[in-house]
């Protein structure tokens, strides 16, 4: 309730500051029409689409802590295409709102419309996913997950789980890839390599490593083949929960048990990913975390007062092992 | 006859490229898994590279079988994926909302309301093509983009998972040591074998892709018949669309039955039935699946880099419809394989003009 409170004066606050900002136009910011007058501060925010229970718990988490947070918010939903997310951009410039926010579909091809915005004096903070422009005044900041680092914690909380399950001799892993081309598939690959090629060259191995789409389908299958092609396989890393979940069902039809004869470190912590840790069937799961809206709302008053702000605000995220999955799961919130 | 005779007999047989193509690609995994071909008891079911390719490839398999019925009416159906969707969302959405997910009436009810979906998919589907005269890539359009949507707005855009014993049977239990869902694609390949070739449906279904005006002329229904096979292709979709949530206990309406479509039309053309309607074999559709499916498990298996994919994917393709084409084959083989009968204007058709030769297998 504190927090709610402390919200509700910040954003009345915000808001005089911002009609204040109007007279004296300190350190250059816009000031926003809508902004002053004790009105409550509006974010226009474009998200990508609803495609995974992480992006719908991401929206929620947005459209609660606008709530509470007492700003007006425009929400879109680019349904996974640029051109919506570009048209929505378009319109929140044209209602002159006083904060744009969105998670970028694409990484090119923002140019364009973000220095519209510049030129309308509208803030822009990216959340979740980074866009590559010519400029980088074209946004403010960028609200969201460092993937690499996921895939580097992937890498250090497996070192705890060998050490725990007392694993001696070569650890031979499966990957399962996200979607080919997706930056957290990339990144989470290439932060976990980092680790490995720095610490463990002789007796780490990844023996097969495919893309499952982040689906549990795609993990069910691929596994299944790997299982085939490579009995030996005794540590699954997998880029998302679902993938894992997937997976794990194809380890149990080989007959062999997940979590004891093949180790299962993933990426996420949604909920089922957590029940299925409960059950030991799951040894670790490092988290990203979705709930970044009481983060962006922190951010979009910042950014509306003029204060500074690094380019790059992380998500706060944790790792966790079996022993607090059952303490962990009844707080998942998706 | 002689050998050679035999042997030109033999390549001849409509299905004797996807055969061919299907135990080549068997092949290619044996240096890649050594023991790609043996089959052992694993908790009291069979367990091996070929089970897992039959058990995956099962709903390939059904939305082709409905596939090539419409596609024999020269039609084409892009909504499978999204019928796929909606059943196992509608069903598992059931399921999970009940208070003993396991309790066997609940099970058949929810399957019950998932496979009515389909059904009026399929009949909204026929009544635009056949009643309404539009072309049926745009009119099963419509599904495809809305149907993912609607898929989505079942399960609140959340994955469903369920924790239900008999449901899991369907897609991903065992029954006498083999998948069940074996014996549910032989139930339905056999039932549309029998329908199609030992009644008159299926030629009635071929003089529709023919001509449909002039069936309609001699006095067959072709209006009918059209909505017949996209009901029946759409309750295919739907059986698979169960058969996919529940070898997962879990409906994803994003993911669900993904580009199945494509696949299946894949299918449908790898096993020789003609994209311009009149002729289909439904024997070769299960092989086309069949090989589609075995093709992933190898790009699996092999260790192709999943950049590269989707082009080593393409250039199998590729091969395939390469060597069905007899045009291709007698530049490239001469005069071995020529052929009396050339069908110039279908590159990838099947040898015999005569569908009455596809009678028994």
């Amino acid at each position: 309730m504190l927090t709610r409170r402390n919200f509700l004066t910040a954003a009345v606050g915000a808001a005089a500051a911002a009609g204040l900002a109007a007279c004296a136009k300190e350190d250059g910011k816009p000031s926003g029409s809508t902004g002053g007058g004790g009105k409550a501060l509006t974010l226009g925010f474009s998200q990508v689409g609803s495609e995974s229970g992480w992006r719908t718990a991401n929206s929620e988490s947005v459209k609660s802590a606008a709530k509470e947070a007492g700003y007006t918010l425009k929400f879109s939903d680019a349904q996974q295409k640029q051109e919506n997310q570009i048209s929505a951009i378009r319109n929140y410039i044209a209602q002159k709102v006083d904060v744009i926010a969105f998670s970028p579909v694409v990484v090119t091809g923002w140019d364009a419309v973000l220095k519209e915005a510049k030129a309308a004096k509208i803030p822009v903070v990216l959340t979740d996913r980074s866009v590559e422009t010519s400029d980088d005044s074209l946004f403010v900041t960028l609200v969201g997950s460092d993937f690499t680092d996921e895939g580097r914690r992937a890498a250090k909380i497996l070192e705890k789980v060998l050490e725990k399950a007392g694993h001696k001799g070569p650890v031979k892993i499966a990957q399962l890839e996200g979607t080919t081309g997706a930056a957290p598939a990339i990144e989470r690959a290439k932060g976990f390599k980092e680790i490995m090629d720095a610490d463990h060259k002789d007796d780490w191995k990844i023996v097969v490593s495919q893309t499952g789409d982040f689906t549990r389908a795609g993990g069910k299958q691929v596994m299944a083949a790997f299982l085939q092609s490579n009995p030996d396989i005794n540590v699954l890393y997998a880029h998302n929960d679902d993938m894992g979940i997937g997976a794990i069902q194809a380890i149990e039809a080989a007959g062999k048990k997940p979590g004891k004869d093949i180790l299962i470190v993933t990426v996420d912590g949604v909920k089922d990913g957590f029940i299925a840790m409960s059950e030991g069937k799951i040894n670790a799961i490092v988290e990203c975390n979705p709930l970044l809206g009481p983060q962006l709302m922190d951010v979009v008053k910042k950014v509306k007062d003029g204060e500074k702000v690094e380019r790059w605000i992380k998500t706060e995220e944790s790792d966790f092992l079996q022993d607090q999955a059952k303490d962990a799961l009844p707080t998942r919130k998706y | 006859m002689t050998t050679t005779s035999r042997l030109r007999a033999l390549t001849r047989h409509h299905l004797f490229w996807p055969v061919a193509v299907l135990i080549g690609l068997l092949l290619v995994n044996v240096p890649f898994t050594p023991d790609f071909f043996s089959v052992k008891m694993t908790d009291g079911h069979l367990y091996g590279s070929l089970v897992s390719i039959v058990l995956f490839g099962s709903p390939l398999i059904l939305v082709a079988v409905g596939m090539t019925l419409v596609i024999a009416t020269g039609g084409i159906d892009l909504s499978v994926g999204a019928v796929v969707a909606i059943t196992g969302a509608l069903t598992c959405s059931y399921i999970s909302d009940q208070a003993d997910q396991s309790a066997l009436s609940a099970v058949f009810l929810a399957m019950g309301i998932g496979l009515v979906a389909a059904v009026v998919c399929g009949l909204w589907n026929g009544f635009l093509v056949a009643r309404m005269g539009i072309q049926p890539i745009i009119a099963t359009l419509i599904i495809m983009v809305a149907g993912r949507g609607v898929a989505q707005l079942i399960t609140d855009g959340q994955i469903i998972t369920i924790n239900s014993e008999p449901y899991k049977l369907i897609g991903g239990g065992y029954w006498l040591t083999l998948p069940f869902s074996i014996f549910v694609v032989a139930v339905v390949v056999a039932a549309t074998m029998l329908l199609t070739r030992r009644t008159a449906l299926g030629l009635l279904v071929e003089s529709v892709g023919g001509n449909a005006e002039a069936s309609r002329l001699v006095g067959i229904r072709s209006a009918r018949i059209k909505i017949m096979v996209y009901v029946f292709c759409a309750l295919c979709a739907g059986i698979a669309g169960l058969m996919i949530s529940s070898n997962t206990s879990a409906a994803d309406g994003n993911n669900a039955g993904l580009w199945i479509e494509l696949d299946a039309i894949l299918a449908v053309v790898i096993g020789g039935t003609a994209l311009t309607g009149g002729r289909f074999s439904i024997g070769g559709t299960v092989l086309g699946a069949l090989v589609i499916q075995t093709l992933t498990t190898t790009i699996y298996t092999i260790g192709v880099p999943t950049q590269t994919n989707l082009v080593f994917k393409a250039a199998v393709v590729i091969a395939v419809c390469l060597l069905q084409s007899p045009k291709f084959r007698e530049k490239v083989f001469g005069r071995k394989t020529r052929r009396k009968v050339t069908v110039p204007a279908q590159p990838v058709a099947p040898v015999e003009p005569a569908p009455k030769t596809e009678v028994s297998r």
